[in-house]
């Protein structure tokens, strides 16, 4: 629904949610073409909220012993969900069935609710008089909310704010979002030279 | 046609990651280091796309009833409200404060 009121076609979101299948990459994606970024910058910014499912297909390849011939098509429902829910199961079995259910029922879940969301919006017309146009960051900020566990993701997040909306006004759209990801490493080196200087082991601290 | 050319690399990309992960070695992205930036980039980009949708407009910083909405799915979140719910609140808090003239 914030897709078509930031003016993709039906086809265009309907593509997006089918084969990219990450909801905070098509949210940024499209939050980044609404904002008038150009396409390479966009799918950057989406490409960089996409990489901790990488991790997530760490920990499941091994947990579910996928065959090799599977792993291409498994791949595609490898998401924050399918893993939370795997990762909880006790036993292989159970867990590969847990993988299987929660990706077959988000994934036409999903889709459909992008369906009639998209035809929603483009039945009310004027999105923004609706306050939909407030949806993009609630839904991200909803996502941002359970990964601010300790001080380090506080800092991250407030340091990520001040450079997006500082760099906003000065560069084109679309890169001020780019900078801003370069908080995560510019706190974790901050953080690794107190340790240092403190003589700590280091470590991680969770 | 810009726009599929950035759905196009959206959808290359995000497959590549999903597939590497169930594919590439554990020992390659197992290292402490790896695995915290993976953890922290998406918290910096979540919170730089929150800011900037709700306090900008085009390449104007704007304080509009979007931020009105926004503090409502924050109190929705810490009321531990369901995600529909958190933003149907920030929906229905900046449209009310539209109507109103904000």
């Amino acid at each position: 629904m914030t897709s078509a009121g930031s003016g993709l076609t039906l086809l265009q979101t309907c593509a997006l949610s089918l084969l990219v299948f990450t909801g905070a990459s098509q949210f940024a994606l499209v939050g980044a073409l609404a904002a008038g970024g150009g396409p390479f910058t966009a799918a950057a910014g989406a490409f960089f909220l996409g990489v901790r499912n990488a991790f997530y297909g760490l920990r499941l390849s091994q947990l579910l012993a996928l065959p090799r011939a599977v792993r291409p098509f498994a791949a595609q429902w490898v998401i924050d969900e399918t893993a939370a829910v795997s990762l909880a199961q006790p036993t292989r079995r159970a867990a590969r069935i847990g993988f299987v259910v929660t990706g077959l029922s988000l994934y036409v879940l999903w889709n459909l609710t992008t369906l009639l969301g998209a035809l929603g919006a483009e039945a009310i017309g004027d999105t923004d008089a609706w306050g939909l146009d407030a949806a993009g960051p609630a839904v991200f900020l909803a996502l941002l909310a359970p990964m601010l566990r300790t001080g380090t993701e506080r800092t991250v997040a407030g340091l990520a704010v001040l450079l997006g909306l500082g760099l906003l006004p000065v560069l084109p759209a679309g890169v001020p979002v780019l900078v801003a990801a370069l908080a995560a490493p510019a706190v974790l080196w901050a953080r690794g030279r107190a340790r240092a200087s403190r003589g700590d082991a280091p470590g991680e601290d969770r | 046609m810009n726009v599929w050319i950035a759905i196009g690399v959206t959808v290359l990309g995000c497959y590549a990651v999903k597939l590497a992960g169930l594919l590439v070695p554990a020992g390659v992205l197992e290292r402490p280091l790896v695995r915290s930036l993976a953890a922290l980039l998406p918290v910096a980009l979540l919170a730089a796309l929150t800011a900037q949708q709700t306090f900008s407009d085009g390449q104007t910083l704007v304080l509009d009833a979007r931020a009105a909405g926004l503090a409502a799915a924050a109190v929705a979140l810490i009321l531990r409200a369901p995600f529909l719910l958190v933003v149907a609140a920030a929906v229905v808090v900046t449209a009310g404060v539209r109507a109103l003239g904000g």
